[in-house]
């Protein structure tokens, strides 16, 4: 079972990194872009067939470790 | 007195830090971070500032589970006074010692320089030093530097004089290198003994340095 995490400074905390692509992005043309948010994923091959256990286990690493819950929100999804 | 100064795996101011505190006469150690106890005797821990773990996910976010973490915790807890500079500053919050988060300088580059800082409460031992208003010269060398809380938390922490430092320019006037929050340079527990702060005073002890204002910081600390 795999499981990818996605991370994300929360909204309403302001995103250096989004900033700086959209200000990119805008001298570029692309106009159309409203807003950028820059995160990363964290992809995780469990041994584990349970998905409700996976998906709670992942949840106890994001809490611990993988995000930092004072500024980031994280997403986790089970894939088979 | 006795120092303990942490070394994890991509630590790189041990010994700056080390030199520092034995031009006050202090007996350091450096204790590497696999040690599950701190040496006897230990009156101060400094987490000095480097790359724990390569700032690998988050800076600070995997030195926080090195066993030697434990036991500043345990001795926090007990009112030992507690140091953290830079990247020990990005530990102590990662270790939740300190309220808040640190995110990437607001203009994404790596900065190091001299900055100007300007005490904002020196009710405490580490500034004891120094006076409200005083404006300092210490470099600052950082690419996580842009200290954030909630609007909640910021209230708390000026309430509970826990904002010792802000980055300032020669006058005292706002600047603010990183996009920190109220242009937060450093911070202290609501019991005022442990703090984390930016930049490094062991780089300012020395004229030679270009500034001595560092020293100034570390001999609130020792005595």
């Amino acid at each position: 079972m795999k499981a990818i995490v996605d991370i994300y400074l929360k909204q309403g905390v302001l995103d250096p990194q989004g900033k700086a692509v959209h200000h990119a992005l805008h001298s570029l043309g692309f106009n159309e872009v409203t807003d950028v948010r820059v995160g990363k994923q964290i992809v995780l091959q469990l041994d584990e067939s349970d998905e409700e256990k996976a998906t709670q286990r992942v949840k106890e690493m994001c809490e611990t470790l993988l995000a930092n819950t004072v500024i980031e929100d994280y997403k986790i999804e089970i894939v088979k | 007195m006795n120092v303990a100064i942490i070394r994890f795996p991509g630590t790189n101011c041990e010994f700056d830090t080390d030199y520092a505190f034995n031009l006050l006469g202090c007996k350091n150690s450096i204790v590497w971070h696999k040690k599950v106890s701190l040496p006897k005797n230990t009156d101060l821990v400094v987490i000095p500032g480097g790359f724990s773990y390569g700032d690998y996910l988050r800076s600070g976010a995997i030195a926080r589970f090195s066993p030697i973490m434990q036991a500043v915790k345990e001795f926090a807890a007990k009112g030992g006074y507690v140091l953290g500079i830079c990247n020990g500053f990005q530990i102590l919050l990662e270790s939740h010692l300190l309220p808040g988060a640190m995110k990437r300088n607001e203009n994404l580059h790596f900065i190091s320089k001299y900055q100007h800082l300007k005490v904002i409460n020196c009710n405490n031992r580490f500034l004891s030093k120094l006076k409200k208003g005083d404006i300092l010269n210490i470099p600052i060398a950082h690419a996580e530097g842009n200290y954030y809380i909630d609007d909640d938390g910021l209230k708390s922490l000026y309430d509970n004089e826990q904002v010792l430092l802000q980055y300032c320019d020669k006058d005292g006037n706002y600047e603010n290198p990183n996009g920190s929050v109220n242009a937060i340079a450093g911070i202290c527990n609501r019991e005022k003994n442990v703090f984390g702060l930016m930049p490094h005073p062991e780089r300012a002890c020395e004229k030679i340095l270009g500034s001595e204002d560092g020293i100034k910081m570390i001999e609130g600390f020792v005595n």
